[in-house]
């Protein structure tokens, strides 16, 4: 009985530290911030109830985005080689094939209408810093013609499932400015032009999964601002389900052997846990001499 | 009686020869964690001022610590001692260690001021601690200038002069 | 040279050469431990059992590990973490086990204030223990920064940072431990040697010590009685084992630490598997940057206390700066356990709760490190920075006391 008291004090002072330690000043260092938002709702310039037409979408798509973009899987190809498309915008431009699946419909309708609103970086492209973001703001079409192109984006995006769709989505929506060192995968952008693009070089993503953990993920990829106000990286306008494949992609290269650890994990403590009742058993026998 | 003390003189002696041996191989094992002398001859860094924006921080490396270098807004007043004349403008020169516990100050450009996130300490733009426990400024490195051009390492004759500044304070 | 006989045994052939029969009495069969102890007493043996676990996760870790500062934390996070097989449990038993080793220590430590069991011939014993403690420091903090993350380069800068503080030779003496003007790859080198070979050879004579040091004064027991073992000897030896003050050492004490340590290896392993960031921050994922401050720096949880006294003291106080006081105290909060013995005044070896003064004194200290702890991790900003000072302040204060409130014990309780 006295031991089990004894025991009761050491896991309450034991208990104290920790939830001082960890859960409390986890909670006093980063303070919670506002819950991801899915539907991107403060984007209202473009009513998104329309219904976009497809072929009127394609020929919009023609006079006004391939100039620039790539749209490799329905047959428009990259205008010029990276470097050279770096070294023209300050960045690459994205080939816009996954777009219409991996960005949010509302996102996409108004990031078309006014890119920097879209992206959250009203901080950078402010009139005094003479900066400009390198996509005009295509405010000028009416919200039906916005929705033609959001329609045809969406018809030409391929159907991708799985691991394979981890990483794709990861490479569209990440790789042009991070690198994932630990897959093999360079930011498809040269560095020296992301160091002036940026103001900095964008990290690389290898250990992500582990350093910030999914659920600063979760939120930060959401918007940015929320969690690192001031930072260069814009809102990029995920939907919740390409989100978490880019999440579930930096696990697969960042803790490749999450799964493993957890199920080895139970057959330890199981062989712990028998280890424990026999030794038990065992000092029953030999103290029941001496006590 | 002889023999007992010419033993006494051998072990005394035997005991000295051991201690100076002793004592050798420990300034030897001292000097081998020295800096290596590559370590300590490395680099000197120049930096081109003439192209610096005022007010925002420019941060070059001097033997593997950052160094601020902030070009000055017209309302911003010069600190004898502290701020360099390069060309028609005034500079802060010193390393953005906080002189605390050595972690980088942020600088907090609307505010002129940097400001620590180990410990809370802060420094106006000259460097100075104003507040919390950072125990003295921001230390100056040693530069010397070539024209717009800042050599941090070498000890020129404004630097001189700044330390003497500094002493006699 | 002296003539051996045939053996008639394997047995009896290793016992000419080696004496093992003898030996086996002297270090376990007749090694005699009370037997009036609860499960406190197996902390020694858990902690054995955690340091082996360390030496066998960290010679693993040493055939893929590169001690250099372009290499090391791809090293760990790549090599070790996702290629070898089973490296992932090597490092995650060896840092978990770091730090579930300090709590282990520290229950130990704290047990043995405790029960008084410092006192009257037990000095040695002690002040062996508390060398063991800076050492297993030294190891910890040297071991912290191998991964090359954000965290271990911090840790190390502000942590070797410290001895600046020290009169006229402080810059130098930092230069000289890190071997440059900043922390860098003679830096992680150096103590790269140190963390697997200087201290650890030092730890395995320390341990050698410690274990020696029990042989004379004998353990202790949970009311601090003494007693005369060479007779309780004889009485367990003559049959009498139920009327007996001991046990031997094996098998009858080691049963029960056996048992402690299944229990204990459940939780660690629970931690090891699915619950190492407390251990494993990170922050330290993100590869070393010197030019990078992270946001927050803070300590591994069993230097926090310590930390704290160092920095609790931010202002100036009659002419002293904040960061010599702070350093002074640190230096005394580090020093003061190793006199413990001569602190106690008091004779009286019993459970703290059977002191009518010095009980106080225990759970006061104990409340005191827990809020130095906690807030050693808290940034140290606005009220946190003066429940420091108050803390750091109590802390000495409490040491200061202890001669006194034991002295005027002694007094009260007749000297018994």
């Amino acid at each position: 009985m006295r031991e089990f008291k004894i025991l009761a004090v050491i896991a309450a002072l034991v208990g104290i530290t920790y939830y001082g330690i960890e859960p409390y000043a986890h909670h006093i260092m980063h303070p919670e911030v506002a819950p991801a938002d899915f539907s991107f709702k403060t984007l209202k310039n473009v009513d998104t109830t329309l219904a976009g037409n497809v072929e009127n979408g394609k020929v919009l798509v023609e006079a006004n985005c391939i100039a620039c973009h790539a749209i490799d899987k329905a047959g428009y190809p990259a205008v010029m080689p990276n470097a050279d498309a770096a070294a023209s915008y300050g960045v690459v431009p994205p080939d816009l094939s996954s777009a219409g699946r991996i960005y949010d419909k509302n996102y996409l309708a108004n990031f078309i209408f006014d890119p920097v609103t879209a992206m959250h970086l009203e901080g950078k492209y402010t009139p005094e810093s003479g900066k400009q973001f390198p996509m005009p703001a295509y405010n000028w079409m009416s919200p039906q013609e916005i929705m033609d192109v959001v329609a045809y984006l969406q018809s030409v995006s391929p159907k991708v499932e799985g691991t394979e769709a981890h990483k794709a989505t990861f490479e569209a929506a990440c790789g042009r400015c991070h690198d994932m060192k630990y897959a093999g995968i360079e930011a498809t952008t040269p560095k020296d032009n992301l160091k002036t693009y940026m103001g900095t070089t964008p990290p690389d993503l290898s250990q992500y999964i582990k350093s910030r953990g999914e659920h600063y993920l979760h939120t930060f990829i959401n918007d940015p601002q929320a969690l690192l106000h001031g930072t260069s990286m814009p809102r990029v306008g995920l939907t919740e389900a390409a989100q978490e494949e880019v999440i579930a992609y930096m696990e697969e290269i960042g803790d490749s052997k999450k799964a493993e650890r957890e199920s080895l994990g139970l057959w330890v403590m199981l062989y712990t846990f028998v280890f424990a009742i026999l030794a038990y058993l065992w000092k029953r026998k030999i103290w029941s001499e001496v006590h | 009686m002889m023999d007992e003390s010419r033993r006494g003189f051998i072990g005394k002696a035997f005991g000295a020869v051991a201690a100076v041996g002793g004592v050798a191989s420990l300034i030897a094992m001292k000097k081998t964690w020295d800096p290596l002398p590559s370590v300590m001859s490395a680099g000197f860094t120049t930096v081109d001022v003439s192209g610096l924006e005022a007010n925002k921080l420019e941060i070059a490396v001097w033997r593997g610590k950052p160094v601020f270098i902030l070009k000055y807004t017209e309302d911003m007043k010069p600190t004898d001692g502290r701020s360099v004349k390069i060309g028609d403008h005034y500079f802060s020169v010193m390393i953005g260690l906080c002189t605390h516990l050595g972690c980088i100050p942020a600088y907090r450009a609307d505010q002129h001021d940097f400001k620590c996130a180990c410990h809370g300490g802060e420094f106006s733009a000259d460097g100075v601690h104003k507040f919390g426990p950072p125990p003295r400024p921001l230390d100056l490195p040693p530069f010397k200038l070539d024209g717009v051009t800042l050599v941090l390492g070498e000890e020129g004759p404004e630097y001189k002069a700044m330390m003497a500044k500094a002493g006699g304070a | 040279m002296a003539e051996f006989k045939k053996a008639d045994s394997m047995l009896e052939w290793f016992d000419q050469r080696l004496g093992v029969v003898n030996f086996a009495k002297v270090m376990m069969t007749e090694y005699w431990i009370p037997k009036n102890i609860n499960f406190l007493w197996a902390m020694g043996v858990l902690l054995t059992v955690m340091f082996t676990f360390l030496v066998v996760s960290g010679i693993f870790l040493l055939m893929y590990y590169k001690p250099d500062v372009n290499m090391a934390f791809d090293s760990v996070n790549y090599t070790i973490m996702q290629e070898v097989a089973y490296g992932w449990l090597f490092r995650h038993i060896h840092a978990v086990g770091a730090s579930v080793v300090f709590l282990v220590i520290y229950i130990h430590m704290f047990t043995g204030i405790y029960y008084g069991s410092y006192k009257k011939g037990r000095e040695m014993i002690w002040i062996s223990g508390m060398l063991l403690f800076v050492l297993f420091s030294a190891e910890g903090f040297s071991g912290y920064m191998l991964p090359w993350g954000q965290m271990s380069y911090w840790a190390a800068y502000v942590i070797t940072e410290i001895f600046g503080g020290i009169p006229f030779i402080g810059d130098e003496l930092v230069v000289w431990i890190r071997g440059n003007f900043y922390v860098s790859d003679s830096t992680l080198t150096r103590f790269f040697m140190l963390h697997v070979l200087l201290i650890p050879l030092a730890i395995l004579g320390a341990i050698v010590f410690h274990f020696y040091a029990l042989r004379f004064p004998h353990v202790n027991n949970e009311k601090g009685e003494f007693f005369d073992f060479d007779e309780e000897a004889e009485k367990y030896l003559a049959g009498n084992k139920k009327e007996s003050k001991v046990v031997p050492f094996w098998p009858v004490f080691l049963s029960k630490d056996f048992f402690v340590l299944g229990f204990f290896m459940l939780f660690f392993f629970y931690l090891v598997f699915f619950h190492y960031n407390f251990a494993m921050d990170p922050v330290n994922f993100d590869k070393a940057d010197g030019l990078k401050t992270p946001a927050h720096i803070y300590p591994e949880w069993y230097f926090l206390w310590s930390y704290e006294v160092l920095r609790g003291f931010f202002f100036e106080i009659a002419g002293v700066s904040g960061k010599d006081l702070g350093l002074i105290a640190f230096g005394i909060a580090n020093a003061i356990f190793f006199v413990m013995p001569w602190l106690d005044r008091s004779p009286m070896v019993k459970p703290a709760n059977q002191r009518p003064y010095f009980k106080y004194w225990f759970w006061f200290l104990m409340v005191d490190l827990i809020v130095l702890t906690v807030y050693g991790k808290l940034p140290p900003t606005g009220a946190n920075a003066w429940v420091g000072f108050a803390s750091s302040m109590t802390f000495l204060v409490l040491f200061a006391a202890l001669p006194f409130i034991t002295k005027a014990e002694a007094k009260k309780v007749g000297g018994k």
